[in-house]
């Protein structure tokens, strides 16, 4: 009897120490190469070995499309693989800055890039102040303690969960000639507007679509803001009788800034980016009215049957540049936040 | 140790086998489009073809249209591109065909069959490869809203009248019966060149370099901004939708239209779709003064020199463009057939409605007048370098962004451009 009640305690054991021995020589296995690495590199060296497999994956896919988007920049043709591409020089940088007036698009050589030069800092500018202003108004309004607050959080946050693609997608079935939009007016009596005929309409739509897709996250980071602002500050204002606009202009706006920088700054970044829902939305058009930077790079060098590879890499490598500027304007500004 | 080793050689030995050989010999693996039922039934065909020859196993992956213009050119440049592929844009991945005329039983046939749609797919006009079976045929025309007619207690124009004969008479039929405009073409450089044909437009010089801008291209560019200005066609269609194409088919399928200038790919749409919402029927192309053509097109699957199995790419096309087979193929896609005997025998039988045969019958004869300007220029290797900036600047210049002297301008450029880049070794 106690020889059966023994076997599986023994079996048990038996598992036990294998799974332990296992355990251990998997866990030792490093020990060897690690003391030797750590004899031969030193503490100050041996935090490379460590971060190694992220620097090759950042080297991979980061680092190495950036040197082939310099490669494509700098060569011709419409040969795919870089080995094949004749080199140029600065021929692509040349084509796309060359301008009788910067002004006017028309007397550009690359007309369509300057077109979505100016689009794009047309739309970054109205675009930017207007994002800021809405996110700031509706976090105000979402800081106070009105009814059905979670709700309207959720809600204005929703539209950043969804794709870009399907934003726009919305939007295009109430803008369209036979939309929603233009039958609730039919039904009051107005009459429609061809919303995406007309550059000016449509250039706005591009503006409103992109605010109403992406406040929910500048807001969200706003109402952090003003929620880690002592309520005691306000307590004293409120003391001192300070009017709310010179409670906001005084406390609130100042205790904002840092937030209010790190917003201005990602939708300034997002706004140069701008490229998806417009492209679903409108598709660059009325004619080149709502052509942005990015779609003129996909366009050359994707969708084109002759593909412009160079030129687009060219294109991207100068927007890249924009994009650098702002990036190290908010490294700055959060630095100093910082400090 | 050995074990560890034996192990490990396994292991590289499996994963070598893999990385090697993606599929067995015989497997032919193709990336298919559809216009509407072509990848379902060509699947079901596939079938009957694998039970004949249990050697070859066909593997069709159905793709949007788009990953056959956007991703295929990537695939096939990477050197990881399907055995054969249903393409419409030939140009710019040509120099991938395969030329199956060594592994044909009777190249002859193919020759005879298909020699005009065979022409578009070879890099020079000495070339004799046979690179693709043409699918389909399809040919750009006018489809109208007799209903629409019949209200306005209009005439509908006969099959050579101009095209400002069918522009008057439709804005005539919009404003008696309501309908906002009297026309839309699809928003397409292929749709536009038929009417410039017609007009007179060559496309290119006598010695086959491409020279866009002539006489015949500005009577048209100049009659469809007026067009579009007048509102005799829907704006919409070409100018809020920039980047690419974009048919009209809903605006003629909701009444909005009373011609709707597109081509024979849509007779399924206009049957499944309309029934009998009204009558509709396909007028032809209108004429110009120098022809009556529209443009034709197709698809053609194609094989890839970078196949593994040769002889049973070509075996497989081989097998469908047999005259029954070919003929099955056509009545269950309800496409115009490119095989030439059949074009004209009448052996495809259609499961069609009376107005889906009709406009069968109407696009067939369409064939016939086709002008060879449109052959040329559907076979031209860069036709989509000519086709996209035609839009483009078009588009542009109807709102109002540039004259139509800066978009012909703008056009002619374009094409040099592309066609620098497409030449820079």
């Amino acid at each position: 009897m106690s020889a059966t009640l023994d076997r599986p305690a023994r079996f048990g054991a038996f598992v036990g120490r294998l799974l332990g021995g296992l355990y251990g020589a998997i866990m030792n296995l490093p020990e060897r190469p690690m003391r030797a690495a750590q004899a031969r590199l030193r503490d100050g060296r041996l935090g490379w070995l460590f971060v190694m497999p992220n620097l090759l994956v950042f080297a991979i896919f980061t680092f190495l499309p950036i040197v082939i988007d310099f490669w494509y920049s700098v060569t011709g043709g419409a040969q795919l693989l870089p080995g094949d591409r004749p080199y140029v020089g600065t021929g692509n940088f040349d084509s796309l800055l060359t301008c009788k007036n910067y002004l006017d698009p028309t007397t550009c050589e690359r007309d369509l890039f300057w077109y979505g030069v100016w689009n794009t800092l047309r739309f970054v500018v109205l675009q930017v102040t207007l994002m800021i202003f809405f996110s700031l108004l509706t976090a105000l309004v979402l800081n106070r303690k009105i009814a059905g607050r979670g709700f309207f959080r959720a809600a204005f946050f929703y539209p950043v969960l969804l794709s870009p693609v399907v934003v726009a997608l919305i939007w295009k079935w109430i803008l369209q000639r036979n939309g929603i939009l233009n039958a609730g007016i039919q039904a009051f009596g107005g009459q429609g507007t061809d919303w995406l005929i007309h550059a000016n309409w449509a250039f706005f739509w591009t503006v409103l679509v992109s605010i109403w897709g992406h406040m929910g996250f500048y807001t969200l980071i706003l109402l952090a803001g003003l929620q880690a602002i002592p309520a005691d500050i306000y307590e004293a204002a409120a003391m001192d009788a300070a009017s709310p606009w010179r409670t906001f202009r005084r406390l609130t706006l100042p205790l904002l800034m840092p937030s209010l920088l790190v917003v201005f700054i990602l939708a300034m970044i997002r706004a140069v980016q701008i490229f998806d829902e417009v492209y679903v939305l409108t598709g660059g058009g009325p004619g080149t009215a709502t052509v942005y930077m990015v779609q003129f790079i996909y366009q050359t060098g994707f969708a084109q049957g002759v593909r412009q590879y160079g030129l687009a890499a060219a294109g991207s490598l100068l927007l890249a540049a924009v994009l650098l500027v702002f990036t190290l304007f908010q490294l700055r500004t959060m630095r100093r936040g910082a400090g | 140790m050995s074990h560890r080793c034996s192990l490990a050689a396994l292991a590289f030995a499996a994963g070598a086998a893999l990385a090697a050989s993606p599929a067995s010999a015989a497997d032919i693996r193709i990336s298919c489009y559809s216009d509407g039922n072509e990848c379902p039934v060509q699947k079901e065909m596939s079938a009957e073809f694998m039970k004949e020859n249990p050697d070859i196993n066909v593997i069709i992956d159905e793709v949007p249209y788009s990953a056959i213009l956007q991703s295929l050119p990537v695939q096939l440049a990477a050197g990881h591109g399907p055995d054969i592929a249903r393409v419409t844009a030939f140009g710019t991945i040509s120099q991938y065909f395969l030329d199956m005329r060594p592994y044909l039983k009777d190249a002859d046939y193919w020759d005879k069959n298909f020699s005009k749609t065979l022409a578009w797919l070879r890099p020079t006009p000495q070339d004799k490869g046979i690179y693709g079976l043409p699918t389909q045929l399809t040919i750009t025309g006018a489809i109208v809203n007799k209903s629409l007619f019949e209200q306005a207690n209009v005439p509908m124009p006969g099959p050579t009248v101009t095209w400002d004969d069918w522009a008057a008479a439709v804005d005539k039929v919009a404003k008696a019966t309501n309908v906002p405009h009297g026309m839309a073409w699809d928003r397409s450089g292929h749709r536009f060149a038929g009417p410039a044909i017609s007009y007179g437009a060559k496309y290119f010089n006598a010695d086959g370099t491409p020279n866009v801008i002539d006489d015949g291209f500005k009577a048209m560019g100049s009659r469809f901004l007026d067009w579009n200005k007048n509102a005799t066609v829907d704006r919409d269609v070409w100018v809020s939708s920039g980047g690419g194409y974009r048919d009209a088919f809903s605006e003629f399928q909701n009444g909005q239209i009373v011609l709707y200038y597109s081509g024979s790919w849509q007779v399924r749409r206009l049957e499944k779709q309309i029934g009998d919402g009204f009558d509709w029927v396909v007028a032809g192309d209108p004429c110009g003064p120098a022809a009556c053509s529209g443009m034709p097109g197709g698809a053609i699957l194609v094989g890839f020199k970078q196949t593994k199995s040769p002889e049973a790419v070509a075996k497989y096309l081989d097998w469908f463009a047999q005259p029954q087979r070919y003929a099955e193929l056509m009545s269950k896609t309800e496409n115009i057939p490119a095989q030439q005997e059949l074009q004209t025998s009448g052996a495809v039988k259609y499961n069609v409605t009376a107005a889906g045969n009709a406009a069968i019958g109407a696009f067939l004869t369409e064939t016939t007048r086709l002008s060879p300007v449109a052959y040329q220029l559907q076979g031209y290797k860069y036709n989509f370098q000519i086709f996209n900036p035609t839009v483009d600047r078009l588009s542009q210049a109807i709102a109002g962004q540039i004259t139509l002297d800066q978009a012909y301008a703008r056009i002619t450029q374009d094409v040099a451009d592309a066609l620098a880049t497409a030449n820079q070794k």
